[in-house]
């Protein structure tokens, strides 16, 4: 089995070459794991630390987004045929040690996505965090029709019968939420797995805001209208 | 009552909206709850047009004293059916930029492979 860890990253000069290192070199039951970051179009070194730290490296030449790095991401791992993708962020919020927590129910139970869920783990959760999350998550399941508890997760681990399938159209943070459309759309079976999440100044900065919620809302329809 | 040209005007836009949307529900682009959205909105505002008197219930309801302006609703009906389209249209641009730029990126692996494959 091969796996895919594929990290989208826009600005992430400080933590990249950190994150990289920080992922596992071997994971039971896998014999090949690569890394793949997607330079989101950065105007820092954050493709020369990736490289630097043994990542392969795929750069956008301009800025699509979270949800356009996820897209090249996804199309990679079904180009290269890897039995399992995991999506894991760039600014140091994920625990390395939660990926194999991730992948063993895609590999023993045949599950098609694993959605990494903070709230099952994580004591100490800013408070915007959690408006954003609560109304994301009643947002998916209204739109989507999937009960979820970390709807905006970055920890999500695909299984070969996901990654061939879902098909995302979504440029930004939006692409979060999108997932469960495909989930929905493609009858996947999906998992909920507790994971730690370190909140930094630096990685609340880079995550979402209450001020764009209106903003994804607004994406999330449209996409369904149109 | 008799019918207006301006109730049959409106009628035939309204109609002409509403086709696009059972379009747009045949080639696949539109889902059912869109499909729902849509024609639920131009549906409605047909029945508003042939009888225009609702307007005035409405009207009365919400205290609002004033009766339909035509010229204004049009406006607004068109506005608003031509900013979605519009919208629409750029999304797919944004779309098939990021799909090219996506489309540049795994190219440049390929290239790498077939550059590093030639220096062997």
């Amino acid at each position: 089995m091969k796996i895919l860890i594929g990290i989208p990253a826009y600005n992430e000069e400080k933590l990249i070459s950190q994150v990289v290192r920080s992922l596992p070199k071997k994971l039971k039951g896998i014999e090949d794991i690569d890394i793949l970051v997607v330079d989101d179009g950065s105007t820092d070194k954050t493709i020369q630390k990736a490289k630097e730290a043994g990542a392969k490296v795929l750069r956008h030449i301009l800025n699509r987004g979270l949800g356009g790095a996820l897209k090249t991401i996804l199309s990679y791992a079904k180009k290269k045929q890897y039995d399992i993708l995991v999506t894991f962020d760039a600014d140091g919020q994920h625990s390395p040690l939660d990926i194999p927590k991730m992948i063993e129910p895609i590999i023993k139970d045949g599950e098609d996505v694993v959605i990494g869920s903070r709230w099952k783990a994580s004591k100490h959760i800013p408070f915007s965090r959690v408006v954003i999350n609560k109304l994301a998550n009643i947002i998916t399941f209204l739109l989507f029709s999937i009960w979820t508890t970390d709807s905006q997760s970055g920890l999500r681990a695909f299984g070969k019968k996901a990654i061939k399938n879902i098909e995302l159209q979504s440029d930004g943070m939006e692409v979060s939420s999108e997932f469960f459309r495909e989930i929905y759309r493609n009858k996947l079976n999906f998992q909920e797995v507790p994971v730690v999440v370190k909140y930094t100044y630096y990685s609340r900065a880079k995550g979402q805001s209450l001020t764009n919620a209106p903003n994804i809302l607004f994406h999330l329809l449209i996409r369904l209208l149109r | 009552m008799p019918i207006t040209l301006t109730q049959i005007f409106l009628f035939s836009f309204l109609l002409f909206a509403l086709t696009r949307v059972i379009l747009r529900l045949k080639s696949g682009e539109l889902s059912l709850f869109g499909f729902i959205f849509w024609s639920g909105i131009f549906g409605l505002a047909m029945v508003v047009v042939l009888f225009p008197g609702i307007t005035s219930n409405v009207a009365k309801i919400l205290g609002i004293g004033r009766g339909a302006d035509v010229i204004v609703y049009i406006s607004v009906s068109l506005l608003f059916y031509l900013v979605f389209r519009l919208y629409i249209f750029i999304e797919d641009i944004r779309h098939d930029i990021t799909e090219l730029i996506q489309k540049l990126a795994l190219r440049d692996i390929n290239e790498n492979k077939k550059s590093k494959s030639k220096q062997k």
